[in-house]
């Protein structure tokens, strides 16, 4: 299992990025070898589509797990198609997340939001 | 009375940085009291003109723009689409193509460099113009159609639509894209200004925007009372002309709830802004001399 999460800092006792398509880095976690890795989110600075360009970017990472908080419909679907399992991060820090993940005290994602698009 | 005034040919665009400064208030009685003018509604989100103008509509148009669709078929997943995609449009999962008809601006590029033809345009609705008549005046307005986030195409068909002669444009609210096209066509911007630092602030966001744009503008400051008026600061610091004040006034405020055209109801609104317009002619005729 390949796990992402979005981050603030590249630091793993930091907390969690709210946003999912804006987050600066996301912690990439490889639950067999358990190392970790940081990645910059290169779509965080995009004027639109940052959500899609993320969730595209995540697929091509090869990951198979999304812990987030929340995430745009778009996002949601390109995830989807790529059958990545979308769960519902607590407020705690990105270690602690993966940690409760391994453990199965993750819930699944819920909600998917229309997104914060703004109008053009 | 200065109700022989002989329109030229000129675009005024009256403009806010927010909603609810008064910008219908002020494009509606300008082109009554031209009479012979074009007033066009490009707050296609939330069209009003017609509450106060009651035109009779002549002619109705679906406005289409085009999106493209993949015939999964022809599309091997290469991706050049969708790297191409100056908006994040589009996403390749394993062969299949996702499309994002509210991210795509129809720009038509990733149809174009598609080595497979794999991908058609398909004319999706975005709204409607309409075009009719209230007296003497040209009304045109467009309305975007409910769940769309990018209206710029309804902008230009109304646009397209505009004619010789005085033309007065109620933009929309902000400073955005909508706002955007909407002064590129305009030969002089007036700005409508509220006595708040919220509304100075707006101010300054459509003021800095009309700049960008290198466009003539003046402001005209709404609802003044006593006191403070951070609006008058900004012109003031800012060298921006100022065209009047229209102080705020229950009974004009009554009139615009009953859905009147304020000049058609009062003498004091009518000579008010017949001498607005004067003004906004002058002020525009000053700048298109340099």
């Amino acid at each position: 299992m390949i796990v992402a999460v979005p981050a603030e800092e590249q630091k793993l006792d930091s907390p969690l990025c709210v946003s999912f398509g804006r987050a600066p880095y996301y912690c990439i976690f490889n639950t067999e070898t358990q190392k970790s890795r940081f990645i910059e989110n290169a779509a965080a600075q995009s004027p639109g589509g940052a959500g899609i360009q993320a969730a595209q970017d995540l697929v091509d990472a090869k990951i198979t797990t999304l812990i987030t908080f929340r995430l745009g419909e778009n996002a949601a679907k390109v995830l989807k198609a790529a059958d990545i399992s979308l769960l519902k991060a607590l407020n705690l820090s990105i270690a602690d997340n993966i940690s409760a993940l391994l453990e199965n005290k993750l819930a699944e994602l819920d909600a998917i939001h229309a997104g914060f698009h703004h109008a053009h | 009375m200065l109700d022989f005034i002989m329109p030229t040919d000129r675009t005024i665009a009256v403009l806010s940085g927010k909603g609810g400064t008064g910008k219908t208030l002020v494009s509606v009685n300008l082109a009554s009291v031209a009479q012979r003018a074009t007033y066009i509604d490009c707050d296609v989100e939330e069209p009003n003109g017609h509450l106060f103008l009651k035109p009779s509509y002549v002619q109705e148009e679906v406005i289409t723009v085009g999106k493209p669709v993949v015939d999964q078929n022809l599309c091997d997943g290469c991706r050049i689409c969708s790297k191409a995609c100056a908006f994040n449009a589009l996403a390749v999962i394993g062969k299949q193509l996702l499309i994002f008809d509210e991210i795509c601006h129809s720009c038509g590029l990733c149809m174009h460099l598609c080595p497979n033809h794999a991908l058609a345009e398909v004319q999706k609705p975005l709204g409607v113009v309409r075009k009719g008549n209230s007296g003497t005046i040209t009304f045109l307005s467009a309305e975007m159609r409910i769940g769309e986030s990018s209206a710029v195409p309804l902008i230009k068909a109304l646009m397209r639509e505009k004619h010789s002669g005085l033309t007065i444009i109620d933009s929309p609210p902000g400073s955005g894209c909508l706002v955007t096209e909407t002064i590129s066509h305009a030969d002089f911007c007036l700005l409508v200004a509220e006595p708040t630092i919220f509304g100075a602030h707006n101010l300054a966001m459509v003021h800095e925007l009309v700049m960008l744009l290198k466009k003539p503008c003046a402001v005209l400051l709404n609802k003044t009372q006593d006191g403070e008026n951070p609006s008058l600061a900004y012109a003031k610091t800012h060298n921006l002309q100022i065209l009047g004040s229209l102080p705020y006034d229950q009974d004009l405020a009554r009139l615009t709830s009953d859905g009147l055209v304020a000049n058609q109801e009062s003498e004091k609104y009518h000579t008010y802004f017949s001498l607005l317009l004067k003004e906004v002619e002058d002020a525009s005729d000053t700048h298109s001399q340099r």
